[in-house]
């Protein structure tokens, strides 16, 4: 009886409008997706099959240690880890699955970052964009990341391209955010000097700003590699191939070893690039 | 013709700039504007102008608007209104292009916190302003090591600001405002982050740049001992307003209002006096033309017990006591030069009063001051003590 009062306006049709405007932009723009699927889906295949794949594995995983042994200041331990955990994906058969969550990973994470930093530059240097994006950015964060998947299958069909989508919904919030507040934290005494000898707008940002903000940027871009990675299982529900199809299909076969063998993987790809973003990062200080 | 011309320059911040302006026209105070409009008035129609070559001192307390004044001289800060000219081109017309090209050639900044990148060497610190006109790099880079020359910075070029000293830092800053060759450095509380000992060294090294380059230089402080040492002329900043304007021997003597005099009331007046303004008229006697009778009936006259010797051109000879003068007429002597001493005390004009002291604390006789060897003035140790008291008269125009 006293909730009639809330029932003074018929049923909304939230989501009957977002299906006509997810199918309106399908129609709208398929002639801009369907290139960019089947290129960009070419171009994943090529870089998973024709580059990973046909590196042997033992160079891959040497190639892996000698960088972890590098960036991680020439200490063992990553290079260990690194060898003994690719080691162990490759003797558990998932090698093919490691290449093409990696390309996933990979392809996602670098056009995020593409996509990402200029956002945050915008951001860092207009109030009205700080202002538009930031609410945006809550909305893409916060929704639960099965969501994109509709649009993404709608937009791009089923495979790796509507993953990497995805993941690129999912994962790029955080370099957006933490290039935008490390521009912002640079000091305004710093900030003044740049302007009091005369820069312009370019040579500020490039010479003083991006330099200053680089590690603040660095762990946004860990943090968007990081959330790629936690979308490989997600986006195996949509077809994209790799580590995460292995987690999918145990599941639905109810097969606990093979799904947790598939969960170590990337378990130990996660240790790894995170390791090697975060000493990338440190590095430079 | 002025370097620096800045013509009733005021900024408001906030947002009712425009009744803010007009309340501030209407002589409203600071307070009286923040309560009726929100706004605030950080600088309120400075009129100043510095000549070329000029060392001239903003000074003020923190909020006084002196910082703000500052960075409106180079548009760090708009101007809400008012003008600058630099060179007689009007800096507040011009746009962002017209006022990269000053920035880049004729204003260079050094900053109180040293402003310096910490990701660039102090090499490339130091080369910044010239990088940034795309200047070669052998160009660049030898004009920047000049200037670290200069400020004794040349063997630190590839290390990192935070591998050196505060003072290190700021002369890297000093450097990076000097490798530009600007005509204008605007020197924001430049030394006020360093502890006072290396504060000194770096007033007494700035000096000593400074007769060298004789670049025009606006020295932001709220130390009136740093104002008045480094000074030609200081402004005394108040609530965004200019109180006084003068040579730091004018404000100090006659403070133009209870604020400054206020200010200037604990200064250490000993640094800043010099022999010229406390010296008085000497009584001097001829040694070409008075013997031993004349010098003492001055003395008499004028209850001296000694009085100083000059020549035709009042160049300083000597001293004749009155027991020497009593003894020397006594015995019929008619030359001064057969009882003149010479072992006057003598100062320059621009000695301090610091320095004046013990001179005059060992001697019998008054203070000699001599330029170019010519008697100016004596001091006695009663007009001493009473210009460190802030009560004599002190002749400014000596």
């Amino acid at each position: 009886m006293l909730n009639s009062i809330l029932e003074f306006a018929p049923k909304i049709p939230v989501a009957e409008g977002t299906e006509w405007l997810t199918d309106k932009i399908t129609d709208m723009f398929s002639f801009l997706f369907d290139p960019i699927n089947e290129h960009f889906g070419n171009f994943m295949e090529f870089v998973a099959e024709d580059v990973l794949m046909a590196i042997p594995s033992v160079i891959f995983i040497l190639v892996v240690a000698i960088i972890a042994f590098f960036v991680s200041g020439k200490k063992f331990g990553l290079a260990s880890f690194a060898i003994v955990g690719l080691w162990f994906i490759y003797n558990q058969g998932h090698w093919e699955d490691l290449m093409n969550t990696v390309t996933l990973v990979l392809l996602a994470s670098i056009l995020s970052v593409l996509i990402g930093v200029p956002i945050g530059i915008l951001m860092s240097k207009s109030k009205i964009a700080n202002a538009i994006i930031t609410p945006i950015l809550d909305f893409m964060q916060t929704m639960p990341a099965f969501v994109y998947l509709i649009p993404a299958v709608a937009f791009f069909g089923i495979g790796m391209v509507p993953g990497v989508f995805a993941s690129l919904i999912f994962a790029t919030p955080p370099t957006v955010r933490f290039t935008n507040l490390g521009i912002r934290q640079v000091s305004e005494e710093l900030v003044e000097a740049a302007d009091a000898f005369g820069s312009t707008g370019s040579q500020k940002l490039f010479k003083v700003e991006l330099p200053m903000a680089k590690s603040t940027i660095m762990a946004g871009i860990n943090q968007t590699v990081m959330l790629a990675l936690s979308m490989v299982v997600i986006a195996s529900m949509i077809g994209a191939k790799g580590l995460g199809r292995e987690v999918l299909s145990s599941l639905q076969r109810a097969e606990a070893g093979t799904g947790f063998v598939a969960g170590i993987g990337i378990v130990i790809l996660a240790i790894i690039i995170d390791r090697l973003t975060q000493n990338m990062n440190k590095k430079k200080d | 013709m002025p370097i620096i011309e800045v013509d009733k320059l005021t900024k408001v911040f906030g947002k009712n700039t425009k009744q803010a302006l007009k309340l501030l026209d209407e002589g409203k105070s600071k307070e009286a504007i923040l309560k009726e409009t929100g706004s605030t008035v950080g600088v309120n129609q400075a009129s100043f102008s510095v000549e070329p070559g000029e060392t001239f001192v903003i000074m003020g307390l923190s909020g006084s608007g002196k910082s703000t004044l500052v960075r409106l001289i180079n548009r760090l800060i708009e101007p809400t209104s008012g003008s600058i000219y630099i060179d007689g081109e009007d800096l507040s017309k011009m746009d962002k292009a017209a006022l990269r090209k000053v920035r880049r050639e004729k204003l260079s900044m050094v900053f109180q916190k040293f402003g310096l990148f910490p990701h660039r060497t102090i090499l490339e610190n130091a080369e910044y302003g010239l990088e940034i006109q795309n200047v070669p790099k052998d160009e660049r880079e030898k004009k920047a090591k000049d200037a670290l020359e200069l400020v004794g910075l040349g063997g630190y070029i590839s290390q990192y600001p935070g591998q050196l000293s505060g003072g290190m830092q700021q002369r890297v800053g000093l450097a990076r405002a000097l490798a530009n060759d600007p005509k204008v450095l605007l020197m924001d509380e430049a030394f006020s982050a360093l502890d006072p000992l290396i504060r000194k060294e770096m007033q007494d090294e700035l000096i000593d740049l400074q007769t060298t380059m004789k670049k025009t230089i606006v020295f932001i402080t709220h130390d009136l001992d740093e104002a008045l040492r480094l000074g030609d002329r200081i402004a005394l900043m108040k609530d965004g307003s200019i109180v006084q304007i003068g040579t730091p021997e004018e404000i100090l003597v006659n403070p133009a209002n209870d604020y400054v005099e206020k200010f200037v009331e604990d200064v250490d007046r000993s640094k800043v006096l010099t022999a010229q303004h406390i010296m008085k008229r000497p009584e001097t006697v001829n040694i070409h033309k008075h013997g031993p009778r004349v010098a003492l009936e001055r003395m008499r006259e004028e209850g001296l017990s000694s009085i100083y010797v000059v020549d035709n051109n009042r160049n300083l000879k000597g001293y004749v006591t009155a027991d020497d003068a009593s003894d020397a007429r006594k015995k019929e002597i008619k030359e001064l030069n057969e009882i003149i001493k010479t072992d006057m005390p003598k100062v320059e004009k621009e000695t301090a009063l610091n320095e004046i002291f013990t001179i005059i604390h060992d001697s019998q006789v008054p203070v000699a001051v001599v330029e170019d060897g010519k008697l100016r003035g004596i001091i006695v140790r009663g007009s001493v003590i009473a210009a460190l008291a802030g009560e004599s008269e002190v002749n400014l125009d000596a």
